[in-house]
């Protein structure tokens, strides 16, 4: 076990410093730069420009530069935009905003989804099976950015039971609508690979062994049934957390959140070069890391993987 | 406690149909049958024959939809099983009678100890401490031949070998010391050495506790050495019955015939190895008439048409033929051929 | 008596299915992470015929496969209403605005020159002074541009976008899987850790940077970007499928029978092994298509996607949140047209997934 974890860790470090070099690559290969959208700026000023943020510098000594400040401080610098505040600073701001609600979506995802998935699975075929599984498809075809402007059309501005944006911290209102919205595509995909799971195992030897043991239908499916149907919900949870980071960035747009998303967007726009490099590093760091402890998750609830 | 005649089981007219995407399929069509205590009964069969179904009718573990037990009675210890609640039905599954499957490798639960697997079942039936139950677990895994037992009671099932694993079933099945053992080729999906060691270690537990054994198999060979009676079932109905040194002695249905004749014999000399022609029948759709007709060597016009009676050739031994006395009468040694 | 926990003789008899739920063969531990990847047996994709066109040199479809597997998603009430509205929605978004043209004179950039300084934003149905009027069954847009033609135009790039962009996955995928497969061994193993460490990388991330710095200067440009980069986010779980496809099949026969006669590797590859793995890619592609006209949406809703004077569904999701308090219709419009269309789509593809292999049915 301890011997796939370093694995892994040996495998994510270059992994990340490959992703931070092509994003950098991306930035500089791509025409135009940072101040130059806006009016065309007299060369003198330009120039002064150029050297302070060190442009006039080769390309490969900004590259070292970058990528040493980086490896050595966790340094990613300022940002271009944002006059005076580092990068550190603005992610560490913005990422409490970001983690609460996707967190919340996902938890929300699970609570509502597993039980949802399960009692479909134990009625098969029956009117809540159907209906849930009906609801669930709307669930993954309705886009977010349309479900999210629909629920506060109608729980903000036409019932007034939520407010329709802004942040004001974790434990405001303001964090119903986006943490739902955002839920939603997570719930119905965590139904139905629930309700895929347990019916899988539901149909398996082990469990008809179980019920020829006389243990009673609820022993049987939470005792022996759910651990091994939950299993494709733990997989999936990889690539949710992909999903979950993008969808987080619409959310905040939508709902005018101050998140690491929407500074992304921003960053993106405005060529803020160390800000847009130090979010996807960030991303791309969680990302990897939370990969790894649902592996280590599987394997902990899986006996057969454990021992390899 | 058994029922006035002395049964520990009896069976009567069982039928369980499923209904399928092709029709209804009568898997157990009218099968009836009777067990007294201590008695090792045999259900032969190829595929699709029912056996299976018949056993699993029994302590009603078919699942609801698609199939249905339509009619019949299962009377174990004077009760039908088929008029109990369900709460009462799962206390008689696993404590009075106990069942083990054909697939070692899939029918114990890969996610918990063996441990888990085995103390849940007496602290349920027996009313168990957990100290007691792990005891008991050890104990069990000892009788049935695991070595190492102390050690091993805490494995996960991945970790024993097939004929391990089998061993845990029975030592699970056995750990309420059931009334009736109910066990579903059992070692079908074994090697052929370790099938030996199961089936004797059966024998050895079911002379020790005293415990009735249904024994299902389509190998005639396991019967051979296990049974003491058998029930030889086609297209979901029983076409012979007899105690079993009658039925290898002298068999009255051809179709028992065939499956005799199909053990291949060491002894014999080198020659083409015999097969009843022709496959199993469709059982969703059945012809009038004898199910085995089309493959029967015996057949006439009569077999096709009507429904053969199930006649009675000697005080223990009834055969479903229209020449059952005919058979009967021709077929004496008839093993080696 | 010293059994040992390893693979005894007593195992090869149990009866496994040929791929796991990942799509993998079974006894493959590498934790997957697409539980909705399909997993098909061989044995349908192989029929009778490819033994005998493998010793022949050619490929000749099972024909009775498919046409069972077209009945059986013909009985599928879901899959057929989602067929049926995928089909009247393609149709629609390629001839609705010529009609639309030809019978009114309205396209999606019309703009009537009249009346500028009134709000121009029509709600459905109604005409300029409040009547009721057929003019404009969907409303208009800030603009006074009628809002269905700009849906059904909207609906040709979002499906447009789609379906080439899953086409360039598709292609990149099956390529990509089924040399890892066929080939195996070490090179297998190399190119799959790449799509494990692929896919384990915030894709949709980069893809924002490389779109928010390659702007293109025309729409057309814009879009051939965003096939490659969407094409680029979907490919992987395409590759996993394929590949594990084809590692089940190179052991059948009629490969052993094309090796035997002398068939090359990429003639195998392409011409035997590929088209046998058509059912589980048909599957996934149609389920791909959803995923990827989604993300071109919220791409485009970002600003990201489709440049004006181009317009997809997400883009015109995006014109009409900024007034969904006062004209709530622009958004609902194309939102809801989007919605029905992915919905269709994926019971589409769901009714081919159960049509294709019933055994994998979870009723």
């Amino acid at each position: 076990m301890l011997r796939f974890i370093i694995k892994r860790l040996l495998v994510t470090i270059p992994t990340i410093l490959v992703v931070i070099t092509l994003t950098w690559g991306l930035i500089r290969l791509a025409p135009g730069n940072f101040y130059s959208s806006e009016k065309k700026l007299p060369a003198a000023i330009e120039k002064n420009i150029r050297e302070k943020y060190g442009l006039d510098k080769p390309w490969y000594q900004q590259y070292g530069r970058t990528m040493w400040n980086i490896l050595r401080h966790l340094d990613f610098g300022t940002s271009l935009k944002y006059q005076g505040q580092s990068v550190n600073t603005i992610i560490r701001r913005s990422l409490p905003v970001s983690a609460s609600v996707g967190i919340l979506a996902y938890l929300l995802a699970l609570v509502i989804g597993i039980p949802a998935g399960s009692l479909a699975a134990l009625k098969q075929n029956s009117k809540w099976d159907y209906s849930s599984m009906a609801i669930t498809m709307l669930g993954i075809s309705v886009p977010n950015f349309v479900l999210g402007p629909i629920l506060v059309l109608v729980f903000a501005l036409s019932l007034y039971w939520l407010p329709p944006s802004r942040w004001d911290g974790v434990l405001s209102r303001n964090i119903i609508l986006p943490v739902i919205t955002l839920s939603a595509v997570y719930m119905a995909y965590i139904a139905r690979l629930t309700r895929a799971g347990m019916l899988e195992v539901l149909r398996s030897d082990y469990i008809r062994t179980a019920r020829a043991k006389g243990l009673s239908e609820a022993n049987v499916v939470i005792h022996h049934a759910l651990r091994g149907g939950l299993m494709p919900v733990v997989s999936y949870t990889g690539p949710a957390l992909a999903f979950l980071l993008t969808g987080t960035v619409v959310i905040e747009k939508i709902f005018a959140l101050p998140g690491l998303g929407n500074y992304f967007i921003q960053a993106s726009l405005n060529r803020d070069e160390p800000l847009i490099i130090g979010i996807v590093a960030f991303i791309a760091i969680t990302l990897l890391l939370m990969n790894l402890l649902v592996d280590i998750a599987y394997a902990f609830l899986d006996p057969r993987v454990r021992y390899q | 406690m058994s029922s006035a005649n002395g049964n520990l089981l009896e069976v009567n007219d069982l039928r369980t149909y499923f209904d399928t995407e092709d029709g209804v399929v009568k898997a157990v069509d009218g099968i009836s049958f009777r067990l007294k205590r201590g008695e090792t009964l045999g259900i032969v069969g190829e595929s699709g024959s029912g056996k299976s179904v018949t056993n699993l009718s029994i302590i009603r573990l078919i699942p609801d939809p698609p199939g249905r037990i339509v009619g019949g009675e299962v009377v174990f210890n004077g009760q039908d099983i088929l008029l109990l609640s369900g709460k009462e039905v799962r206390k008689i599954r696993g404590r009075r009678i106990a069942m083990i499957f054909q697939d070692p490798m899939t029918s114990l639960n890969p996610f918990l100890k063996i441990s888990r697997q085995l103390m849940e079942m007496t602290q349920l039936h027996l009313g168990h401490t957990k100290a007691q139950a792990y005891q008991h677990a050890i104990k069990m895994l000892e009788t049935v031949g695991i070595p190492d037992a102390r050690t091993r009671v805490d494995n996960y099932p991945h970790e024993f070998s097939g004929g391990m694993r089998q061993r845990v079933m029975i030592a699970m099945a056995l750990s309420c010391e059931p009334e009736l053992l109910i066990a579903d080729e059992p070692t079908t999906a074994l090697d052929v050495t370790i099938q030996a060691q199961i089936l004797e270690l059966i024998k050895k537990l079911k002379q020790e506790t005293g415990t009735s054994v249904i024994l299902i198999t389509h190998d005639l060979g396991v019967v051979a050495g296990m049974t003491d009676h058998v029930i030889v079932m086609y297209a979901g109905k029983i076409f012979e019955q007899a105690k079993t040194s009658e039925l290898f002695a002298q068999t009255g249905n051809p179709y028992t015939k065939g499956l005799l004749r199909s053990v291949p014999d060491p002894t014999a000399e080198q020659g083409q190895l015999y097969q009843i022609p022709g496959s199993p029948p469709d059982v969703a759709h059945l012809q009038p008439g004898c199910p085995f007709a089309p493959r029967c060597e015996r057949a006439e016009e009569i077999c096709r048409r009507e429904f053969p009676p199930f006649v009675k050739l000697t005080a223990d031994h009834h055969s479903l033929c229209h020449f059952a006395n005919e058979v009967f009468a021709t077929s004496a040694g008839v093993t080696s051929n | 008596m010293d059994e040992k926990p390893l693979r005894t003789p007593d195992d090869h008899q149990r009866v496994e299915p040929a791929l796991n739920l990942q799509g993998e063969p079974a006894g493959f531990t590498q934790t997957n992470r697409d539980p909705e990847a399909i997993a098909l047996g061989p044995e349908i994709a192989v029929a009778e015929a490819d033994v005998r066109s493998a010793e022949h040199g050619e490929y000749v479809r099972g024909s009775s496969l498919w046409r069972d597997a077209w009945r059986r998603l013909l009985k599928n009430k879901l899959a057929v209403f989602g067929l049926v509205v995928v089909i009247a929605i393609t149709l629609s978004s390629v001839f609705g605005p010529l009609i639309i043209k030809a019978t009114t004179g309205i396209t999606p950039d019309y703009i009537p020159s009249n009346d500028v300084k009134r709000i121009k934003s029509f709600p459905p149905f109604t005409g300029v002074s409040g009547e009721f009027s057929w003019a404009h069954p969907m409303g208009t847009d800030n603009a006074g541009r009628d809002l269905l033609a700009r849906v059904l135009q909207g609906g040709q790039i979002s499906l447009f976008v789609g379906i080439i962009s899953t086409l360039v996955s598709l292609i990149i995928g099956v390529s990509y899987g089924a040399i890892a497969g066929y080939l195996g061994g070490r090179v297998d193993n190399l190119l799959m850790r790449l799509v494990d460490v692929l896919y384990s990388l915030p894709y949709v991330i980069l893809v924002i940077v490389l779109l928010s710095m390659f702007r293109s200067q025309t729409p057309r440009g814009q879009l051939a970007l965003l096939f490659v980069a969407l094409g680029s986010v979907s490919w992987l779980t395409m590759a996993r499928i394929v590949r594990g496809q084809v590692l089940s099949l190179k052991n059948q026969e009629f490969v052993l029978a094309a090796r035997a006669t002398g068939v090359s590797t990429s003639r195998i590859i392409f011409r035997h092994l590929v088209p046998n793995t058509l059912g589980p890619v048909i599957v996934y592609a149609t389920l791909t298509i959803p995923q990827v006209m989604l993300t071109e949406a919220f791409l485009s809703f970002l600003g990201f996607g489709v440049q004006a004077p181009l317009a997809s569904w997400g883009s015109l999701a995006s014109d009409g949140v900024q007034n969904i308090a006062i004209f709530p219709w622009q958004l609902i419009f194309p939102g809801v047209t989007m919605a029905l269309t992915l919905f269709s789509l994926n019971f589409l593809g769901d009714g081919l997934r159960d049509a294709l292999d019933p055994q994998m049915r979870t009723d």
